[in-house]
């Protein structure tokens, strides 16, 4: 994989994209993806209108690293504001106001609060547009009519024909077995 | 659709359910998108246009202002700070309920804020807009607005960051820029699933831009749901700061009757108090207008209900503190203020906040007046009343008598503070007019997740309904 460039989606090589499976709720999405989990896929996903909880760990997905990224932004933003007000109090217009040092720090301490609170929703939000590398406006999967539904009542699991354990057949039996309603394969747009 | 029970008392086993009319998740889209598919209805442009023409009021206030100056408003001596600041007050407070229902409520895994969070959020934003005007236009030479701002200019000139004025700057438009992360943020999915719906190319394409794509997928979920825990996080002693800081311009002045420490945790109660009872205003107006009674149940506003008695308590508690605090202290200025603010020249104004705030919420005893809505609405128009003349009492009361008796004086607006005033108000109900038409009103993929259905280990919360057939 390249690097995750927004709006260029990262496709498999190749005619079709990989299979697009629906299933009719969220209890049996559930079982579906820990036994696709379990038979070692790896580049593929499940698409639910809500977040169905617990559905990462059944899909094997890693924790977001989000929040350590979340707390670098924020940190940088208090540090950066409570530095922009130390520069601000002392060289660029150093006043004394009550007898004050110049830099009275327990004053600077809102702004400072303020900023680094304003950097962390920053980071976390753009943050997770990268990690999920979004904006990206097209994708395969908007070619299918029924994956409209994912944001509505569907659920689904796709498995990309990149994947080393991709086969049109197998992999379609298995979805099947696993309980799928519909399986189409999803062509590269 | 299925018929609605009552679920505002809970069952001997289980939890009463969330949402009524037997919804599954596609009836749950359907009846959420419906409104924003349909022709225009008749009653949107009753809202809308009395809205935009009160709208223009404000245009009419404020062009004036600016090309007459602050003159044309009711200031004089002893009293320099009037409406304006009373109005901006009286937004931000209003903006904190949003918050609290999208970010403490979440934290506090409080389910039933699913249902009103999207349009609390709104509210919000909205209110923050409103409250944004009055500190901006009150600086008299407006052009110069940016002087607030840590910007470099050619005079070398700095804001002086030990003033609470700055760091109201700073909090309150950081809460908007956040307030509007955090809404557009969980709009996402919903965006999604009008893009996905729409047999409109026009509209595919608008809404699509704004989805950004979202595909629903698992993987981006995880994220997704990491960031909504993060803001809500973050959000959360923001929302708290904002208003602590508001009160700091306050507190942190010599003025007897402004000069107290109860003042931070006693205005963030009052702007938890003042939002929420915006939002039943609110809600209540659109639950019949898009016959939402099964989305937006009673269970729901009998909730908002304690919340409103609660706080209202809280502020109750804290008018009284004030007063034992002047007397304690021993301070004859203190003292004269607050038997002053009782029973001087602004008592009409202390005793419309006293029966507002502290005495209507008194009804919410009483579950019978919490699950009526008539009741509800009533209470919080009287709530926003009484905080609007919260602020009122505490800017204008406290300032009429300066240490100097040579400088009393009376303070009553003038027809601009009025109109200004008037006009915020319809710039509040333009906005909450155009969301209503063109965004999902309740947040679809939060409220699914709340349904029976979306719980993957078993068929649904077991559900016992006394009285329900």
């Amino acid at each position: 994989m390249g690097l995750p460039i927004p709006l260029i989606p990262q496709l498999p090589e190749g005619k079709n994209f990989g299979l697009l499976a629906r299933f009719e709720n969220a209890q049996t999405i559930y079982t579906a993806c820990e036994k696709v989990r379990d038979a070692g896929y790896t580049k593929w996903d499940s698409h639910t209108p809500f977040p169905v909880h617990g559905l990462d760990h059944a899909m094997g997905v890693k924790a977001s690293k989000l929040p350590w990224l979340v707390l670098i932004t924020g940190l940088s933003g208090a540090t950066g504001g409570m530095l922009l007000q130390w520069w601000v109090s002392v060289h660029a217009y150093p006043l004394v106001i009550s007898g004050k040092p110049l830099f009275s720090w327990p004053a600077f301490v809102p702004v400072t609060f303020e900023l680094g609170v304003l950097f962390g929703a920053l980071g976390a939000v753009f943050g997770m547009f990268a990690f999920n590398q979004l904006p990206m406006l097209f994708h395969p999967l908007f070619s299918s009519k029924a994956f409209a539904r994912a944001t509505d009542d569907g659920f689904f699991i796709s498995i990309e024909s990149w994947d080393p354990k991709y086969d049109e057949t197998q992999t379609a039996a298995l979805l099947r077995e696993a309980g799928a309603v519909d399986v189409e394969v999803v062509e590269n747009g | 659709m299925a018929q609605l029970v009552e679920n505002t008392h809970e069952p001997v086993e289980g939890r009463a359910p969330l949402i009524l009319g037997g919804h599954d998740f596609k009836s749950l889209t359907d009846k959420v998108v419906e409104p924003l598919e349909r022709k225009t209805p008749i009653g949107w442009w009753l809202c809308f246009i009395p809205s935009l023409a009160m709208l223009s009021v404000l245009g009419v206030a404020i062009g004036w202002l600016f090309w007459e100056g602050i003159g044309v408003w009711g200031l004089n001596n002893p009293v320099g700070w009037g409406w304006a600041i009373v109005n901006f007050v009286f937004w931000v407070g209003i903006g904190h309920a949003g918050t609290l229902i999208s970010a403490i409520l979440f934290l506090f895994r409080q389910t039933w804020r699913t249902s009103i969070n999207r349009s609390a959020e709104a509210m919000t934003i909205f209110a923050v807009m409103c409250a944004l005007i009055f500190p901006g236009i009150h600086v008299g030479r407006v052009w110069v607005a940016y002087w607030m701002l840590p910007v470099p200019n050619q005079m070398s000139m700095w804001p002086n960051f030990r003033s609470p004025l700055v760091w109201d700057v700073f909090a309150v438009s950081i809460y908007g820029s956040v307030s509007l992360l955090f809404w557009y943020v969980g709009m996402i999915p919903d965006l999604a699933t009008i893009r996905d719906r729409t047999p409109s190319r026009v509209k595919k394409i608008l809404y699509g831009m704004f989805a950004l794509g979202w595909r629903a997928s698992t993987r981006h979920w995880q994220h997704y749901e990491r960031a909504y825990l993060i803001l809500a996080s973050l959000a959360t002693p923001l929302v708290l700061s904002v208003h602590s800081i508001v009160s700091m311009d306050f507190a942190t002045s010599q003025l007897p009757g402004w000069h107290t420490t109860i003042f931070p945790p006693y205005f963030v109660a009052g702007a938890i108090f003042s939002g929420f009872a915006m939002v039943v205003t609110l809600m209540i107006i659109c639950r019949k207008a898009f016959k939402m009674e099964a989305i937006l149940t009673l269970r729901h506003f009998e909730n908002m209900a304690k919340i409103i008695m609660l706080t209202g308590m809280m502020v109750g508690y804290a008018y009284s503190i004030e007063f034992f605090i002047a007397w304690y202290s021993g301070n004859p200025y203190e003292q004269f203020v607050f038997i002053n603010r009782a029973f001087g020249p602004y008592a009409w104004g202390y005793w419309i906040m006293v029966s507002c705030n502290v005495i209507s919420p008194q009804i919410f005893w009483f579950k019978k007046f919490r699950t009526n809505l008539k009741v509800l609405f009533v209470v919080s128009i009287f709530v926003n009343i009484g905080m609007w003349f919260e602020r009122f009492v505490i800017v204008a009361s406290s300032l009429h008598r300066d240490f100097l008796p040579s400088s009393w004086d009376y303070y009553s607006p003038t027809k601009w503070d009025v109109m200004t005033f008037i006009g915020s108000f319809g710039l509040f109900f333009t906005m909450f007019c155009l969301f209503a038409r063109f965004l999902p009103m309740v947040a679809m993929a939060e409220v699914k997740t709340v349904l029976p259905g979306a719980d993957p280990h078993g068929d649904g919360p077991k559900v016992v309904i006394k009285g329900a057939d």
